[in-house]
């Protein structure tokens, strides 16, 4: 098999926002980021990221990947969670079913605690809405398709932006 | 693994770039970074040693514009090629959507390059995908060298499932793009 598709539709989206904004107010967050597993940006809620949002996307993804392996590697089943800590910006990242990275940026306006404790009930909120998706459209996530000459159009385009 | 949020309009799409140590991988996105329009690509991130392998991974964003109303983005990556980086290959690898494999087309290469053909192959399976089903592109590099097998002799060696293969001097770019533009095609199909 290939990678498959994973797919959100705009109602998991709101869901999913809902959950980041509460948790971003809630945890007197900044800024707070959903990504896939893979590195690819979901959802963002907060301040506005004044950084690359798809390089942040694609280092976390490789920083939790890799903590995965430390993890087994020394007998542990995972960390599910993990803190960066900077002299002013913050952030903990946390799995969400093993197909999500939540991230929450934050400073010296909250607490350590007081983020973990909201990551913590915001994992299981968004555990929820993943299970919803993956039950609706099996395991993959697959929506509902692009159309047939969605290739077509996209193979021009190819054609257009690689060239010499 | 394609992602496509339909609340965004996002289509985003992962392509690894995979070979042997020195085959010339991040040279591809080297030269990519270099010409495609600056508006349509993000910063090029190495995650390198002091003497420029890669240790974990290189990245480039290119965004292909918009198609049927959505953001349309190919996410290249290369992995490390050094035998022992095995663990970060494989993590790469996670939810990949397509695979260009940068052979080195120097004799002297060529078993490293059947090892790395298997490299892949294993840690495919690992992940539960397939290469034989999985958008994949074979890039014979280094062709200007003196001592460059023939490509048949390439293709016998490294080729069996007959996926398209192209010629390349990746160092002056022959045969970037041509490579670049197959396996985008082949990932856009397959979504569709």
């Amino acid at each position: 098999m290939t990678a498959g598709i994973w797919s959100f539709l705009e109602e998991d989206v709101r869901r999913i926002r809902v959950q980041l904004a509460d948790l971003t107010r809630e945890a007197g967050a900044r800024t707070t980021l959903l990504i896939d597993r893979s590195g690819q940006l979901i959802a963002v809620s907060g301040e506005e990221p004044r950084f690359d949002t798809n390089a942040f996307a694609t280092l976390s993804a490789a920083d939790f990947a890799a903590n995965d392996h430390l993890a087994t590697l020394i007998g542990e089943p995972e960390f599910s969670s993990l803190v960066h800590q900077g002299e002013r910006e913050s952030m903990v990242l946390a799995d969400v079913r093993k197909r999500a990275i939540l991230a929450v940026l934050f400073d010296d306006r909250t607490t350590l605690g007081l983020v973990r404790l909201r990551v913590r009930q915001a994992v299981k909120e968004l555990d929820g809405i993943f299970g919803d998706i993956l039950a609706v459209r099996g395991r993959d996530g697959a929506g509902p398709g692009l159309g047939g000459d969605f290739a077509a159009q996209a193979a021009d385009e190819i054609d257009h932006l690689f060239r010499e | 693994m394609s992602m496509i949020n339909y609340a965004s309009r996002e289509i985003n799409c992962k392509i690894v770039y995979y070979g042997p140590g020195l085959g010339g991988k991040t040279t591809n996105l080297e030269y990519i970074y270099e010409r495609v329009n600056p508006s349509t690509r993000g910063k090029l991130i190495s995650l390198a040693t002091e003497t420029e392998r890669t240790l974990f991974f290189d990245f480039l964003p290119v965004n292909l514009g918009s198609i049927r109303g959505f953001k349309t983005r190919f996410h290249l990556y290369t992995v490390p090629g050094q035998v022992y980086y095995n663990a970060s290959r494989k993590l790469i690898l996670k939810g990949v959507d397509g695979v260009v494999f940068v052979g080195d087309s120097q004799i002297e290469r060529l078993d490293a390059n059947i090892e790395s053909m298997y490299n892949l192959a294993e840690n495919l399976l690992e992940h539960g995908y397939d290469l034989q089903r999985m958008p994949f592109v074979i890039q014979y590099n280094k062709r200007d060298l003196p001592n460059a097998a023939a490509v048949p002799e390439l293709e016998g060696a490294m080729n069996p499932l007959g996926a398209p293969s192209y010629e390349a001097v990746a160092i002056r770019g022959d045969g970037v793009f041509d490579t670049l533009k197959q396996v985008s095609k082949l990932v856009i199909r397959s979504l569709s």
